[in-house]
């Protein structure tokens, strides 16, 4: 699990891919918002590289969407740089470099499918074919409709074939399928997950793990306003998917458990003994055989344990690292089923951490 | 082409010139306001009613103003309520385009914020122009009008840009009723403000205590302004200095409801 990257390897980090030099796709220093007495970002520094598709994960008012307002140029830090691809994001924005998908509202209701696509198109100074954008969206049947009459589902792919209009290099989704039904989320995602192939740099934010452990190669987990974790889904899944032993030692040896190969962390709780490990086979044979220790239990830590775990009131600040790359070391842009074969998710429901 | 070398053309693209307008858009919108029943009865169907109405009576007919009759005067005062209604109502949908989230939406893209001030008071003045010719039109093809045909084009043209300024009571008032019906509540406030300063009935029919009274009502200012290259006399700058109070009204409590919302957008 690689934890908030430091100076020295961000300055290692910038594009050089097939030889060109390229600017990042985000990058942003010690960023700080603050919303009257609630600060809602506090001193974020976040790198993001072409081709990478990446999941801002974190509970609600986490600082996801102030963060991701401040990507698009919607408003501006307090303290710290943003930058997109190497310009500020309203410059970004203005050449089409950049698009949304926002969460809610943001079409008009009186215009049809196809008139909201061609009002956004002549915004652009170059934009893709309105009938390309809605195929793409899958929406080229409902294209006649009236935007008022058009389920939420239909809504949210008329956002997203908005948001294909400029052939966008980074596409920014800010809680894609917040309110849509498990089918509509399921094919909205089969079109953003076709459009990413294509080398597309996403960014979005979610707060249903299993999308961000489905769809993306990075997780970037945030809580109140700070980044806590970053690495990719495998190393969220690594860290998540470790297991508690119970056992009973009473007046067990701290230290000698510690010592036991594979062993994260020891709780010592009166006569019971919780031992968190990765590899929960190879300590409970050491415990039985070299140790007093029994009633042994052996249960799986979730996904959704480790979330909260990282994002809740107890948690401070950005986390130790457990030894692990980050996605900066590796090629950039990887397939996400490369790192995270699907289904395996030990936490597969959704996690509304509100 | 590769990712990197699509990323390459990509960051050599130009913004749109002239932050994003087109006459495109200026279409577009101009298609939803067609489309919007309530707007177009406000703007175009009700002033013709009243002009038919209230404006072309023997009685107006026969009554001298300046270089024209008094159904002159009312078909400007008619056509003015008509324009005022359809900047309003303009005005009044981009504050609910901003509750909506559209204008967050737009602030993606390249529009600029100048851009999109153009767009917008260029509609209002499509809608305008209708509004007024509409009027104009009945009054010439009932032959009661007596005006000299260069006060055809002055007095409509002052009313068609006047009524602009009207586009920032329904900015304000768009903010205060973020709803579908605002529209309902502009044409009913309208309403009673042109009967208050004398665009539906003659402000010289009015008894002495109401002409008082209408001095200080919203529309008086401006439909003596845009009467003026008709009746003569005296220009007064109590009128000027009603439009320019109650505009003042109009644009701080605008402006103070953009700034309350800005954080919203």
């Amino acid at each position: 699990m690689q934890l908030a990257r430091d100076d020295a390897e961000r300055a290692a980090r910038p594009g050089h891919q097939d030889g060109a030099v390229l600017p990042l796709a985000v990058d942003l220093r010690g960023v700080r918002k603050s919303f009257g007495s609630v600060q809602a970002v506090r001193g974020v520094a976040l790198t993001v590289g072409s081709g990478e598709v990446m999941a801002f994960l974190g509970p609600n008012g986490a600082g996801k969407t102030s963060t991701i307002d401040m990507i698009l140029g919607l408003s501006r830090p307090d303290a710290g740089a943003v930058e997109v691809y190497g310009m500020a994001p309203r410059q970004a924005v203005r050449k089409g470099l950049v698009s949304a998908v926002m969460q809610t509202g943001g079409l008009l209701k009186d215009l049809t499918v196809a008139e909201t696509v061609e009002y956004t198109a002549r915004l652009f100074a170059v934009s893709r074919p309105a009938a390309e954008v809605l195929e793409r969206a899958g929406i080229t049947a409902i294209a006649d409709r009236s935007v008022g009459k058009c389920s939420g589902g239909e809504q949210q792919r008329l956002r997203f074939a908005m948001a294909l209009i400029p052939d966008p290099q980074l596409l920014i989704l800010d809680e894609p399928t917040q309110g849509m039904d498990v089918e509509g989320r399921r094919s909205f995602w089969t079109a953003i997950r076709e459009d990413a192939a294509l080398g597309r740099t996403i960014i979005f934010a979610t707060h249903y793990l299993e999308e961000a452990d489905a769809y993306a190669d990075r997780i970037v987990l945030i809580a109140k306003g700070q980044i806590v974790a970053d690495g990719t889904a495998a190393e969220v899944k690594d860290l998540a998917s470790g297991r508690t032993i119970r056992a009973t030692w009473p007046g067990a040896d701290e230290a000698a458990l510690r010592a036991i190969p594979g062993v994260d962390s020891v709780e010592v709780r009166g006569d019971t003994v919780l031992i968190h490990s990765g590899d929960t086979d190879a300590v409970a044979r050491q415990l039985l055989t070299q140790t007093p220790a029994h009633d042994l239990e052996i249960t799986s830590r979730g996904l959704e344990d480790a979330f909260i775990a990282l994002t809740s009131d107890g948690a401070t600040g950005p986390a130790a690292s457990d030894g692990a790359t980050g996605p900066a070391d590796g090629p950039v842009g990887e397939s996400p089923a490369s790192q995270s074969p699907a289904g395996e998710s030990p936490a597969s429901e959704s996690l509304a951490a509100t | 082409m590769t990712a990197q070398s699509a990323l390459a053309a990509a960051l050599e693209r130009k913004p749109p010139p002239a932050g994003g307008f087109s006459p495109a858009i200026v279409r577009l919108e101009v298609r939803r306001l067609l489309r919007n029943r309530r707007t177009m009865v406000l703007a175009l169907v009700l002033p013709v009613l009243f002009f038919w109405g209230f404006g072309l009576n023997s009685s107006y007919v026969h009554e001298r103003v300046g270089h024209g009759n008094l159904s002159a005067v009312e078909m400007i005062s008619i056509a003015l309520y008509g324009a005022v209604s359809a900047t309003a109502t303009c005005g009044a949908m981009v504050s609910i385009e901003r509750t909506a989230g559209w204008s967050r939406q737009l602030r993606v893209t390249p529009l600029s914020p100048a851009a999109y001030v153009v767009i917008k008071m260029l509609t209002s003045l499509v809608l305008a122009a209708g509004a007024v010719a509409a009027v104009y039109l009945v009054g010439a093809v009932t032959h009661k009008v007596s005006m000299p045909a260069d006060l055809w084009v002055i007095t409509g043209l002052c009313v068609w840009i006047g009524s602009l300024l009207f586009a920032a009571f329904g900015l304000f008032t768009g903010y205060l009723l973020p709803s579908e019906n605002v529209t309902q509540v502009i044409g009913l406030v309208l309403t009673l403000c042109a009967f208050a300063g004398g665009l539906l009935i003659p402000f010289s029919q009015f008894s002495p205590d109401l002409q008082t009274f209408a001095r200080f009502t919203p529309l008086y200012g401006l439909s003596q302004l845009v009467h003026y290259p008709l009746v003569g006399g005296t220009l007064q700058w109590g009128w000027i200095l009603n439009l320019a109070v109650w505009l003042a009204i109009f644009v701080v409590g605008a402006v103070w409801s953009l700034r309350r919302d800005t954080a919203r957008v």
